[in-house]
């Protein structure tokens, strides 16, 4: 219906590639004593080979979900995913996990977490770590695996890497620690890493640093990045692809080219304006969000953004906007995206389908 | 201008273990006019907090003194000094989650400063308490509400009302917005904006996001390992930053636009903020400085007044010795010619011109 239609007959300038990853449809929701949470409600997206996707969106809008539902990573019960797909190679990640006897989580998809701190083992070494990953995966010996583990630190430039190697995580930094997790989710070389909010616990600086390192790891392994965060500066220095989420939505999906420079849908506009800008010549005030995200025990039937968007029409409230294509590969689902949308709303891209 | 709240010399070392020292704050001298927002930026670890705990007494000095509208505030406070002081001066914490007790209602924990240090009767308290709750944009019926029935937003705006009712004059807001989402930051620095202009607020506004700092703040100081090494107008500091460090903690900062993004290279420091334990002589900067040295090694550099626009900056690093920039023309010249140039060109030319740090000056 509204999601998941074969995109129109336009002839794509990119995206001629088949995907590497094409999650379709999906739906999760989670129980709890106060109900059911409809956490991602019909998202569906593709990875490009070699390329970045960035998918923004504020805390609980079911990003991390979403990732966390194609690693398998949703705790079942309480969780569910009630419908969709996830397609990599042919074979339903959702569904199957194990493919000719080898896990496909930690082998053809990697995965790092916003904490380094908790997302190692506190009572191992951090070579030991690496070396288990390789050699659960790959069947390598011990050794085999804890030199491989050391070459690994030396990619993420980890100075003195055979002795860190030998360190347990407390003896590392933040900063460190999060390029010993790189090490060790590029370890079977994957085709995707998804990176949940990999600088939000680190400074400016360091975050400098693992954005670099992420560039760098890209162009020589050729992976594909599938990068969860809310700072569009981020999402500037690194995404090709841009996925907005709102309320377990995507409200709009494009290069990030368009994304930030012919945004289409308000709620990405929003949050543009809700960031102060960097330039000096043009001095705009800080525009907040009004409100707060939907209840997402019972979301809203139409829009999940009519509360709080300021060009909301009547019909929003009650329908659920449909997905229209503005220019090729580049979504919005929006109602002033109907071709007779009245209103013309400034800074609002309006597209070839209007 | 007069100075509000001014710290001269003020440092605090914490005393871990047998000689081992902390030098959390080492002499640090900032002064904060009436009505002035001043943005605190540095990394973690650089003694941020710290320097605005002192500032308010919530630390005891190790050296140096902090006076208050002309008044030198004790070294350090006993009961009654902060029963004096509370009224003046108030802190907004970082955390909306773990700064307010989730025992107490909201009613409460707002009330409570003035329950301590006023004589107000409790019908009065209460109808300050909803007052305020109106005034952060939450309703007076939720002043009977524990805080864990809040969003993190609404919790940093109980926060806030907490701090203003004692009508203090001088606020420190220790990253009041860092653990909130993109929307609701924004929420949230526009509100302190409209109460300092209605109550006359000096505040100290420390984050680490340092476009919204330049955003908020009248004046912007850079800390580095305990020390301030750069203080000036917000919009100086940003865009022609002088010290190396504030120029690559500047470049590091990733802007909201792919185009400026891809054009530019990276310019990530090298390595990390080192331990603040035990700290020698020397630029504290030096083992990770490009523009490093002899001189940096062996002496701390002191405040260098260098002139720009607005004539107030300070540059702790030895390249400004002389007290103007001729040691190193290329970073700051380039800077200044580029912000001309692209109001009367307009041209392409000009949307690269923002990242200000490092454009090419290595001929």
């Amino acid at each position: 219906m509204s999601v998941g239609e074969v995109p129109g007959g336009r002839t794509a300038r990119r995206h001629d590639e088949p995907a590497l990853l094409a999650v379709d449809d999906l739906h999760v929701e989670f129980d709890t004593y106060g109900g059911v949470v409809k956490a991602v409600r019909g998202v569906s997206f593709s990875v490009r080979p070699g390329k970045t996707l960035a998918i923004v969106g504020e805390s609980g809008c079911g990003k991390s979900v979403t990732v966390q539902s194609i690693m398998g990573l949703i705790p079942m019960p309480p969780g569910r995913i009630t419908r969709g797909t996830a397609m990599l190679d042919g074979i339903d990640v959702i569904r199957q996990k194990v493919v000719d006897g080898e896990d496909i989580r930690g082998s053809r998809i990697g995965m790092i977490f916003q904490d380094p701190m908790s997302s190692m083992n506190p009572t191992m070494t951090v070579g030991d770590q690496i070396a288990e990953t390789l050699e659960v995966h790959r069947g390598y010996t011990r050794k085999q695996a804890y030199s491989r583990a050391v070459e690994l630190l030396g990619m993420t430039h980890i100075p003195e890497p055979a002795d860190r190697a030998k360190q347990y995580p407390f003896a590392f930094s933040g900063g460190m620690l999060q390029r010993a997790i790189i090490a060790m989710a590029i370890a079977c070389e994957p085709d995707i890493l998804i990176a949940d909010e990999p600088t939000t616990a680190l400074d400016v600086t360091i975050q400098a640093q693992i954005l670099d390192l992420l560039d760098e790891l890209q162009a020589t392994t050729g992976m594909a990045i599938v990068l969860i965060t809310h700072n569009l500066g981020v999402v500037a220095r690194l995404a090709d692809d841009v996925a907005v989420m709102y309320a377990g939505q995507i409200v709009e999906k494009g290069s990030a080219e368009e994304l930030f420079h012919e945004c289409a849908h308000p709620y990405t506009l929003g949050l543009r304006a809700a960031m102060p800008g960097n330039d000096p010549t043009r001095e705009q005030g800080l525009q907040a969000i009004e409100g707060t995200p939907p209840d997402m025990f019972d979301p809203p039937r139409g829009c999940a953004y009519f509360a709080r968007c300021p060009h909301a029409m009547r019909l929003c409230e009650e329908n659920r906007p449909e997905r229209f294509e503005v220019a090729p590969h580049h979504y919005s689902s929006c109602w002033l995206q109907h071709p007779a949308a009245p209103l013309e709303v400034s800074g609002l891209y309006r597209g070839a389908a209007a | 201008m007069n100075a509000l709240v001014e710290a001269r010399g003020l440092t605090k070392h914490f005393r871990i273990g047998r000689r081992q020292v902390v030098h959390a704050v080492d002499d640090m001298s900032l002064a904060i006019h009436e009505r002035e927002i001043v943005g605190l930026v540095g990394e973690s670890g650089s003694g941020k907090s710290t320097f605005g705990k002192a500032l308010l007494g919530l630390h005891d000095k190790t050296r140096g003194e902090v006076s208050f509208d002309g008044e030198t505030l004790p070294g350090r406070y006993r009961p009654g000094d902060f029963q004096r002081y509370a009224s003046r001066m108030q802190m907004i914490f970082q955390d909306p989650y773990s700064s307010l007790n989730p025992r107490m209602t909201v009613g409460e924990i707002i009330g409570e400063g003035l329950r301590l240090h006023s004589d107000l009767a409790g019908s009065e308290i209460r109808e300050r308490v909803h007052d305020w709750l109106r005034r952060v944009g939450l309703e007076p019926d939720h002043a009977s509400r524990y805080p864990h029935e809040f969003s993190g937003g609404q919790r940093q705006r109980v926060g806030i009302a907490r701090a203003l009712i004692m009508e203090p004059r001088f606020v420190v807001c220790d990253e009041p917005i860092s653990a909130l989402d993109v929307s609701v930051q924004a929420q949230i620095v526009r509100l302190l904006g409209e109460l300092k202009s209605s109550m006359g607020l000096t505040m100290l506004f420390i984050a680490h996001d340092l476009s919204m700092v330049r955003y908020v703040s009248d004046r912007m100081a850079v800390m580095y390992l305990g020390s301030l090494i750069e203080v000036g107008a917000s919009d100086e500091v940003f865009f022609r930053p002088k010290h190396p460090y504030t120029e690559m903690l500047i470049g590091s900062n990733p802007q909201p636009d792919p185009r400026i993004e891809r054009s530019r290279k990276s310019i990530a420091i090298e390595g990390e903020i080192p331990s603040p334990v035990n700290v020698g002589a020397g630029c504290r900067f030096a083992g990770r400085c490009p523009k490093v040295m002899s001189v940096c090694r062996t002496e701390t550099p002191p405040q260098y007044s260098v002139r720009d626009e607005t004539g107030e900056r300070r540059v702790a690093c030895h390249l400004y010795a002389d007290g103007a920039d001729a040691g190193r023309a290329g970073a700051s010249d380039s800077g200044g010619s580029s912000a001309g140039g692209s109001s009367a060109g307009g041209s392409s030319g000009g949307g690269a011109s923002g990242g200000g740090a490092s454009d090419g000056g290595g001929g």
